[in-house]
Formats: structure tokens, C-alpha cells, sequence
């Protein structure tokens, strides 16, 4: 009895993993997903900064588009921001759906990291900025080597956490015939007629991803902290 | 040196300041004393525009600032500032929160800018705590770094926003003795202060400001034995 349990089980590894070579389906997804969510957070990173600046300076219309872009952003479901993006928006532009997953995951986590680099900026101290113009450095000089450092440090775990929601927010790529690491897993179920050996697998290696991610941040955080 | 003309500023419906005209010589140590609110603070930071104020003028060096607002950046290398809450970059080790101005902004070599933190740091007593990071001095030697920074840009006048206000007693003495040195050097002072003793002591001129107004002025013996005015009275009898 015990012994059937064990065999059914490894039964179940070979043809969910070993036979043809299926563990590929999880190889491949995961570098697919790690490359969606590197692109789409640099492109956040950059778009984000751009967007808290302008809301920062609240002057006009780059500020109502700041908010205007938040609300939308943040009031959607990211499913719904990439299928309509990838079946509306870019439907006839021919690029590839990587690249445009890219750019719907970037657009998604642009107005949370606006919100977080915003949020940071202004938790540093006015007499930082006073002490900085009063020296005579300019205000882009003060915000470049006393502002922005400090901000980053404030800022730091909750971008971390940005960047760990946005790797779980890639698992919809799917959606758009994307075949990301979740999309893998189900090729695998769908194959072998078993939906038990792969979602299992899928989920491990997604704690794995975002534990090592949390833990790079947490070394990253202590060395940064040196003049706390 | 820098005269002040006719200045008003007001913060949404209050008026802090209603008309300051005062004339600051080159070398003068001058303190200004009066109760809280009364615009001591908001005159001194509108002598480097950190305050834009709402009419008037203010002239450094025949420059007039109003006129030149554009070139604020340079206008305020000449005049140092030492603030309340020290504000020291912690991000920055004490040599770099010395260099990052001369280097950035003057575009000293940063090699000489370091050979100048040196020596403004043995000027304070602290060339040991050059590599320490901010967080590990006590008050008065973040005042002391305070002030050897804003030196570092070789300044033509030093504005101090009370001082000694947020140390612990027993550092207070150290900070002044750096002041009063600073003074004996022949810098041109203006200090927003609670320190009558000192004031007493090392100022030139006393500024007694009261609701907006320099309600009077005068020597330190002239505004501390023997006031004029009522309000002036009135307030020395309270904090003398």
C-alpha cells in the first residue's frame, strides 16, 4: 500500500518533469519571467522617477497627467491594463509580445514606484534642502547629491516590494500567449493530465525567486545604512 | 557690507516682517534678540533669499538681490548659514559634508578642498572626527562641523539661526567659543540668538526686534543697562 503511494508519486515526477525533458517548460518560463520583470522594472524605475518629479513640482499640466496617469493606472486590474494594451492599443503594431508585456508590466509598476520615490522624496528633511541651497549648490545639485541619496535609502523596502509584486504580477503574461513560468506549469498539467506536480513546482520556484530577491534587498539595505 | 531696505514678508494672511531697514558693516558682529515670533528668524533667512520676501530689498556687496535673482546660487556662496537643527548631510562623512559645496559649486580641486576641510576642522578642535559619519558626534560637534561647512566656502558673512538653541546645556559653551573666535577673526556676524551673554559679550550691535519691526538698536551696553523703550524693557526683565 505504501510502497503503490510511493511508485504513483514518482510515476508522477517522471511524467510531469523528467519524461521529454518537461522540466524545460519550467526552465524556459523562468528565464522568461525574469526577464519580463527585469525590463518592466527598469522601465518602471525610470517612467516612475519622471512621474513623481512631475508631481512633485505640481506646476500645471505634467502634474494633472501624473495624477491622471496614477488613477487610471492604480483604479484597473493589470490583467485588464495588458489585454488591452496588447489587443487595443498595440494590437496592429506588429512588435513582439515580450516587448509589449514589457512595456504594459512597466506602464503598471511606473505609477506605484511614482508613488514610493514621491513618498521618499518628500520624507526628507526641508532643512536638508535649505542647508544644501544656502551653501550655494543649485537645486538640481541639491537634490542630485543630498536629496535623491537620502530618498533612495528611505525608499528602498518598498521598492523592494514593488519589485517582488511585479515579479507575481508578470504570472498573467499568459494571458497574451506568453510562456512565462505559471503559463509553463499549465503546459505541463494540460500534457500529462495531472494538475497536482507542476502548480506545485511553479509556486516553489516563484518563493524561491522572491525570497532571494527579498534577502539581495536586505544586504543591500544594512550597507546603505551606514550613516544611520 | 549688506544693507537691508524697507523688507516685508508675510506667511499667507501673517505679517512676520513690516518694514526692516538696517545696514550691516563689514566685520560687525550683530545680534538679534527679541521674543519668539517676533520675525527674528524669517529676517535672517531672507538676508539669503532662503525666505523670498515680499517687498523690499536686500543689497550684498552693492549687489542688489531682487534684481539678480537669477544668480541667487552665486549670491549665496558669499553669505553662510548655520542653522537651529544643525542639518548636516548624514548620508555624508564630516569631510565630505565639508568638500561636497567648494567642489560642487566652486569647482575647487578636491584635493585642495580637502586640505581646506583640514583645516577648518582643526579650526573647530574636530580634525579627528574627519571620516565619522554625522550620526556619531554629539550637538555641539554637529554645530562645530556646521560651521567649519559653511566656512568652507569662504564667505564674506555668517548668519547663525539660533545657534545653541537645540543643544544640551553643556554643549553650548564649545559652540560659542567657536563663534567668538569667528568674531575675533574679523567675520562679519549676524546672530539670531537667546544668548544675551553673548550677546553681551562679542556683539558689536544688538537688534531687539518686536512684532515684526527692529524696535530698537543699539550697543550691548545701550540695549541691555540701559533700554529705552517699554517693550524692550519689558522683555529683558523676563530673560535677564
Amino acid at each position: 500500500m505504501f510502497e503503490a503511494l510511493i511508485r504513483s508519486f514518482s510515476d508522477m515526477i517522471y511524467l510531469a518533469l523528467i519524461k521529454e525533458d518537461r522540466f524545460n517548460f519550467l526552465v524556459n518560463g523562468f528565464v522568461v519571467s525574469v526577464q519580463l520583470t527585469f525590463s518592466a522594472a527598469v522601465i518602471g524605475v525610470a517612467l516612475g522617477l519622471v512621474i513623481a518629479i512631475f508631481k512633485i513640482r505640481n506646476k500645471g499640466a505634467t502634474a494633472a497627467f501624473a495624477n491622471a496617469y496614477i488613477t487610471v493606472i492604480r483604479g484597473t486590474p493589470a490583467v485588464v491594463q495588458l489585454t488591452v494594451i496588447y489587443f487595443v492599443i498595440l494590437a496592429k503594431s506588429g512588435l513582439p509580445a515580450m516587448l509589449i508585456a514589457s512595456i504594459a508590466f512597466g506602464l503598471n509598476s511606473a505609477a506605484y514606484v511614482a508613488e514610493i520615490v514621491r513618498g521618499g522624496i518628500m520624507a526628507v528633511d526641508k532643512g536638508q534642502t535649505e542647508a544644501g541651497r544656502s551653501l550655494g549648490l543649485s537645486s538640481l545639485q541639491t537634490m542630485r547629491y543630498i536629496v535623491i541619496p537620502q530618498a533612495v535609502k528611505n525608499v528602498l523596502p518598498a521598492l523592494g516590494n514593488e519589485f517582488i509584486v511585479l515579479l507575481k504580477e508578470t504570472s498573467i503574461a499568459g494571458y497574451i500567449s506568453i510562456v512565462d513560468l505559471n503559463k509553463g506549469g499549465q503546459h505541463i498539467s494540460s500534457i500529462t493530465y495531472n494538475g497536482m506536480v507542476a502548480p506545485l513546482c511553479v509556486a516553489y520556484i516563484y518563493l524561491l525567486m522572491t525570497t532571494s530577491m527579498a534577502s539581495a534587498l536586505d544586504r543591500l539595505e544594512r550597507r546603505m545604512r551606514a550613516g544611520d | 557690507m549688506i544693507s537691508v531696505k524697507n523688507l516685508y514678508k508675510s506667511f499667507g494672511k501673517i505679517e512676520v516682517l513690516k518694514g526692516i531697514d538696517v545696514q550691516i558693516e563689514r566685520g560687525e558682529v550683530v545680534c538679534v534678540i527679541g521674543p519668539s515670533g517676533s520675525g527674528k528668524s524669517t529676517f535672517l533667512r531672507c538676508l539669503n533669499w532662503l525666505e523670498e520676501p515680499d517687498q523690499g530689498d536686500i543689497i550684498l556687496d552693492g549687489v542688489s538681490m531682487t534684481e539678480h535673482k537669477k544668480d541667487i546660487d552665486k549670491l549665496r556662496q558669499k553669505a553662510g548659514m548655520v542653522f537651529q537643527q544643525f542639518n548636516l548631510f548624514p548620508n555624508l562623512t564630516v569631510l565630505e559634508n565639508i568638500t561636497l559645496a567648494p567642489v560642487k559649486a566652486l569647482h575647487l580641486q578636491p584635493k585642495q578642498a580637502e586640505e581646506n576641510a583640514v583645516r577648518l576642522l582643526a579650526r573647530v578642535g574636530l580634525e579627528e572626527k574627519a571620516s565619522a559619519y554625522p550620526n556619531r558626534l554629539s550637538g555641539g560637534q554637529k554645530q562645530r562641523v556646521a560651521i567649519a561647512r559653511a566656512l568652507a566656502m569662504n564667505p564674506e558673512i555668517m548668519l547663525f539661526d539660533e545657534p545653541t538653541s537645540a543643544l544640551d546645556p553643556e554643549m553650548v559653551g564649545e559652540v560659542l567659543d567657536v563663534m567668538k573666535e569667528l568674531a575675533k577673526s574679523g567675520m562679519t556676524m549676524v546672530v539670531v540668538t537667546h544668548e544675551m551673554g553673548f550677546a553681551r559679550e562679542v556683539a558689536d550691535r544688538v537688534l531687539y526686534m518686536d512684532e515684526g519691526v527692529i524696535y530698537e538698536q543699539g550697543t550691548p551696553t545701550e540695549i541691555f543697562v540701559t533700554p529705552k523703550k517699554p517693550r524692550t524693557k519689558e522683555f529683558l526683565s523676563k530673560v535677564l
